[in-house]
């Protein structure tokens, strides 16, 4: 299949939205297999990457609070906030607790009747929806002692963010596969109506990403846009309707702050009127205090997919997984992480 | 973070939940997202959530490519 690949002349910049496919490439070492005027570029989707530092520092405040229990997916213990992070902060005595799933935190809830149950709510559309669907089972079941600190991100706002830059290099996407396993590929449309660049929808494996690459090349050859599905086996066109209808009874869609990035309209979500008692920022009366980004890391830049991570004056020298400085060393599908493992 | 993998319902419990194997490691999964989930089918899991049913062939080609990637 490699040889079917393209072998026009130009250069052809094709951004992967998910960090998960960051992985994946890097992991495999599918840049190697591709030709040389194919080149892959990270996006912005991994969602520890794209978490402000203000959030950390948020869910460090209620940590420190007593009978409070924060529980979070294990991706967030160790990236830095401000001054600290959650791993530091769980060893100086805070109770801190690494969760599978969402719901996990509702049984911890439930066990701890005397304490506050705080979840680190992160994440995109495939994320986003389970942690809607404990809110719903919160209510149902009557666990008044959980709340989440929400911070929910949506995909498509960001994609429009990045078309709309001035001196952006994007000639097509590799589309998220589990985020559209939820939402379908109908949000993905204007992508290829308004902008003329085609998109498809991949699945993680490596003859996935080879495939959709090659269903790429094959809609620029014949000067086409349109958004595919290669992920046909998980993904269909309208989505999974239960989930969007969770999604809208829950949230509302907000602006929202990406780490590096800044505002972007419409681009987050968060607990809409009927569920604002479940909002930790609420129920602890929480102060955002704004924090600057670590000196020097161009994690910003990297996940627009204007600056790639050895662009980085602090790259393997300052940051290291080992001991990261910016978002995108930290997260194991951040960018800076899988070039400094694999590249 | 957005991975999710896939496994098969092996029982169903009366909360809505159910039990998946995914290649012989059980867990309790909710169906909240997926209520069309029935006994024997193939599911894909995302943080403890079933979030799309899958073919059986599909499910298990995924399942042996994960294992062989776990094995090395
Ligand atoms: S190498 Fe480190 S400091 Fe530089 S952009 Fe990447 S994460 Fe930020």
């Amino acid at each position: 299949m490699i040889s079917q690949l393209s072998t026009q002349n130009s250069k052809l910049n094709i951004m992967e939205v998910c960090g998960t496919h960051t992985m994946s490439i890097a992991r495999h070492g599918l840049k190697k297999l591709l030709p040389p005027t194919v080149n892959l570029i990270s996006g912005p989707g991994c969602p520890i990457c794209v978490t402000p530092v203000e959030y950390i520092d948020l869910a460090i405040q209620l940590s420190s609070i007593n009978d409070v229990i924060v529980t979070t997916f294990g991706d967030m213990y160790n990236v830095p906030g401000s001054k600290s992070n959650m791993a530091k902060e769980h060893a100086k005595g805070s109770d801190i607790r690494i969760v599978y799933s969402s719901h996990d935190s509702l049984d911890i809830a439930e066990y701890n009747p005397k304490k506050e149950v705080v979840f680190l709510g992160v994440g995109f559309e495939t994320t986003s929806p389970t942690i809607a669907a404990t809110i719903l089972a919160a209510k149902q079941r009557k666990i008044e002692n959980f709340s989440v600190l929400p911070m929910f991100k949506v995909i498509p706002p960001a994609l429009k963010e990045i078309l709309n830059i001035k001196e952006r290099k994007i000639d097509a996407f590799l589309l998220p596969g589990h985020v559209s396993t939820i939402i379908g590929s109908k949000p993905y449309d204007f992508i290829s109506r308004d902008y003329g660049i085609p998109g498809v929808i991949s699945g993680f494996e490596p003859q996935d990403i080879l495939n959709s690459v090659d269903m790429i090349i094959a809609q620029i050859k014949s000067n086409r846009a349109k958004i595919e599905i290669q992920y046909k086996r998980s993904v269909e066109p309208s989505g999974n309707k239960t989930a969007q209808n969770i999604l809208k009874k829950v949230y509302k869609i907000v602006d929202s702050n990406w780490r590096g990035i800044g505002k972007m309209p419409k681009s987050g979500m968060t607990l809409n009127k009927d569920f604002e008692e479940f909002d930790a920022s609420k129920r602890f009366k929480l102060k955002v205090k704004k924090a600057p980004e670590p000196k020097g890391c161009l994690c910003g830049k990297v996940l627009l997919g204007l600056k790639a991570p050895k662009d980085c004056a602090l790259f393997g020298n300052a940051c290291t997984p080992g001991d990261p400085i910016g978002p995108c060393m930290v997260s194991s599908e951040g960018t800076c992480a899988a070039e400094y493992k694999y590249g | 973070m957005c991975l999710a993998i896939p496994g098969k319902i092996i029982k169903i419990n009366k909360d809505k939940s159910a039990i998946v194997d995914f290649g012989g490691v059980k867990r309790s999964v909710q169906l909240t997202l997926l209520p069309v989930a029935k006994l024997g089918d193939y599911v894909i899991v995302h943080a403890g959530f079933a979030i799309q049913k899958l073919k059986q062939k599909d499910a298990e080609t995924t399942l042996s490519i994960l294992q062989k990637a776990f094995n090395n």
